[in-house]
This record gives structure tokens, sequence and C-alpha cells, in this order.
């Protein structure tokens, strides 16, 4: 019980991905500018992460990863050998196709049955494919995993869930700078991104407070 | 042609211009070593997947292009991150992490394969992805010069300036962001001024070295004169 609580802690505030991590920066800086929209995003964004790693998990280490799980193997169609040839030359590319086709099923599952929800995260949802903290949730799940020994199934989903909310909880707290922003005195030269970069570091040191807390 | 290469270089640059592929920018710039060999992974990614793609851009039906695209990029960063970790030394790897697959996604490939190589030549499409990975790989450098240099004391692990303290944040993730928001202030500064700012970090130093080594020898000459001045100035202190 208490491991679940401290992914949390861990997620949303010690090794938050877009501070600590730096995933999710391009609609991390382009997408803040209105605390609507960053809610919007924020909320795309966990969904499809929680959705991501609930496929990638099993994907990895049940199609990808040689051992005595693997379908394949199961099956009698491939051997158990030392060498791991599916993990190396189709991660990648595996990987980003089931972003790609879980995006454009989620689209087209809202789209469908919650019209309000669809029409509120709007053009964000297709861009997602390419926000490069989904395919780095997908990876710090498997492969890159940094922790000592593996995540189970529901640990990877939930620590997916809580990236997502800690991505979203940062979204939210970069709109709310940058709506104050708008109104402030900077220079012409800082206005707008590097000003919101100079923001970000700020609140990036704010962050760094809490290491320590967790592992 | 050449225009095709050397727009990426500054008035193109991919992270101070176009603002793409910040995130191992800012992840991988903390000492040059490692920025060096991201700026390489994402050129050789670049300027392969242009090539492929301008080759075939008249087979890729308009519909599925972009999976096409992806497809592409994805078989050439599965090559480049297996060389990395064949040849490249454990440590680093690690420091790259995640960046080296993350590639994929990268928006500097994506954008290049969609805006130009689809549409343009062979040559011209090496060209360009030559000239916009040489870009990312001078901006990636020039972050992890200042990271390195001011945020561990060091140059690709040698000591620069000695009985330096270090600014430790620079290294660490909140250095990268405040680093990166100064640096695209400063290139949106007018060239005039920007000029003039680099004149002064350059002269600053020089005028420090010749103000340091001026006190150095007077302190020298004037010591033995300085031992009997603090007993006048306490006895100042004491008649006001």
């Amino acid at each position: 019980m208490t491991k679940y609580f401290l992914v949390i802690i861990s997620m949303v505030f010690v090794q938050n991905y877009v501070l600590a991590r730096f995933l999710g920066l391009c609609p991390f800086i382009n997408v803040s500018r209105k605390t609507d929209a960053a809610l919007g995003m924020g909320m795309a964004v966990t969904f499809v992460m929680t959705m991501t790693s609930a496929v990638t998990w099993p994907l990895y280490f049940y199609v990808l990863e040689l051992s005595e799980r693997n379908v394949f193997v199961r099956l009698g169609w491939l051997e158990l050998t030392a060498s791991q040839p599916l993990v190396a030359v189709l991660k990648v590319s595996s990987y980003i196709l089931v972003i790609a086709s879980l995006v454009q099923l989620v689209e087209m599952f809202l789209r469908k049955t919650v019209p309000a929800l669809y029409r509120a995260l709007g053009i964000f949802l297709p861009l997602i494919t390419t926000n490069c903290a989904i395919m780095g949730v997908a990876l710090l799940n498997t492969t890159n995993y940094p922790g000592p020994g593996q995540l189970s199934f529901f640990g990877a989903v939930w620590q997916g869930f809580w990236a997502g909310i800690g991505f979203t909880v940062v979204m939210l707290l970069m709109s709310g700078i940058r709506e104050r922003l708008e109104s402030a005195r900077v220079p012409k030269a800082m206005a707008d991104i590097p000003i919101a970069f100079v923001c970000t570091g700020l609140m990036a040191v704010a962050f760094m407070g809490f290491t320590g807390i967790v592992r | 042609m050449f225009r095709e290469f050397t727009k990426g270089l500054f008035e193109k640059n991919p992270i101070f211009v176009l603002m793409v592929g910040l995130c191992p920018t800012l992840a991988t710039s903390g000492s040059v070593e490692s920025a060096f060999w991201m700026g390489i992974a994402a050129t050789v990614v670049l300027v392969s997947s242009n090539t492929i793609i301008s080759l075939i851009r008249d087979f890729i039906p308009k519909g599925v292009r972009i999976p096409c695209y992806i497809v592409v990029i994805a078989s050439f960063v599965t090559m480049v991150e297996l060389l990395m970790k064949a040849y490249l030394a454990a440590e680093l790897n690690r420091t790259l992490g995640i960046f080296i697959p993350l590639i994929v996604v990268n928006c500097i490939i994506l954008y290049r394969a969609e805006d130009f190589a689809s549409k343009r030549s062979v040559p011209a499409s090496i060209l360009d992805g030559l000239g916009i990975g040489c870009g990312f790989l001078l901006g990636l450098l020039l972050l992890g010069v200042i990271r390195e240099v001011l945020g561990a004391g060091t140059l690709l692990g040698y000591q620069v300036i000695p009985g330096f303290q270090p600014v430790l944040i620079l290294i660490l993730p909140p250095g990268a962001f405040l680093v990166i928001g100064v640096l695209m202030g400063y290139f949106n500064l007018p060239k005039k001024t920007q000029h003039l700012i680099l004149l002064w970090i350059f002269l600053f130093p020089i005028m420090l070295i010749i103000h340091l080594s001026r006190m150095r020898s007077s302190g020298r000459a004037a010591e033995p004169v300085a031992v009997p001045e603090t007993p006048s100035a306490a006895g100042g202190d004491a008649n006001d």
C-alpha cells in the first residue's frame, strides 16, 4: 500500500515528467497560455498515458521480451535463447504504432460516446501522438524502468496515471503564471516563451525541494 | 542548392528559431559530450529519413503518409540506438537514456519529412537534413558548453578555471530551463545589442584577469607597508 502511495508522490512531485525528466515540453510551453486549454491538454495526456501503459506493458512482457511468459514461446514458434532480437528491433516501431493507433481509437471513441469531452479536447488529441511524454511513459515502464526489478501490470498503469496527473498539475500551475505574465511588464526580447522558460526554471527549483522524499 | 544547408544553421535553427525538439535538448545538454552524441544521433536519423522519404515520396498515398514517415523514422532510430549501445560507453548511454528512442517522436524529424523531404529532390533533402541537423547540434553544443563550464567548472571532463566555484544549479534540471530561457531572450534581441553583449562577455574575463593580476602584484609590493598600516587604521577608529 505504501509503495503505491510513494509512486504518487514520486510521479507528481519528485520525478515530475516536465520539471525533472524534460518530457512533454512542447505541449507544456505551447498550450499553457490559457487555463482551459492547459486543463484539456492535461486531461487528454493523462487519459492516453494510462491507456498506453495498459497496452505497452503486456506488449513488452508477453510479445517482445523472450521469457517463459512470451506468447510466441508458449506457442512454440520461438526458442528461448540468450539474444533478444524482438525487443531490440521492434520496440520503438511497435510502441509508436501502438500509441498512434491508440490515440486514433480514443478520438473515435470519445467522438461517439462523450462528445462534450471530445469538443473540449479538440485539436490536442491528435497532437498527443508526437508528445514525448507518452512514449516516455511506455519506455520508463518497461525497458528503461529506473528502479530495481520490474513493474507489475497494475504498477505500470498506476505509474502512468499519476505521471499524467503530475503533468496536469504542472500545466495548471504554469497556465496560472502565464496568465499573470501577460499583464506583467516583460522586456520585449524576453516576452512569451523565453520568460515562460525562466519561470519554469524557478518552478523546477521549487520542485527540487521535494528531492529525497522518495528514492 | 547550398542554401538548403546553410539555412538550417542559423536562420532556421531548430532550437532557438523553430523551437522544436526541446525535450532532448534540455535533457542531454548537462555535459558537452552527451550533447554532442545526442546531436549526432538526431542528425544521422534526420539525414537518412529525409533521403528515404524523398526517394519514396511518389509512392506514398496522401492519406497514410504520416504513418509511413513514422515507420521509416522508427527503423532508423532503432538502428542508431543499437549502434550507440554497441559502441559508446555504458555511462554515456545511461545519460542519454530514453532520449535516443525518443528521437522517433521528435518534432524536428517529422517536420522536415512533412515540410521538405516529401516535396523535394533527394540531394536537396539530404542537404536540408544535414543543415537542420548541424543547427540542432550547434544549439546543443552551445547549451552544453555554457551549462558544463559554469555548472561543473569543466569542459569535456577537464577543469577549465582552477579554483572556480561552479554554479551547481546549472547542471541540474532547473538550470536547463533558466539557460535556454535566457538564450532565447538573447537571440530575440536586435543584432547590434547581441554583438554588444557578446563583446562584453569576452571582454569581462580579460579585464577581470588584468585587474586581479594588478591587485596581486601591487599587493605583494605593498605587503611590508600594509603591516604597519593596520594599527594606524585601528588608531584612526579609536580617535573617532
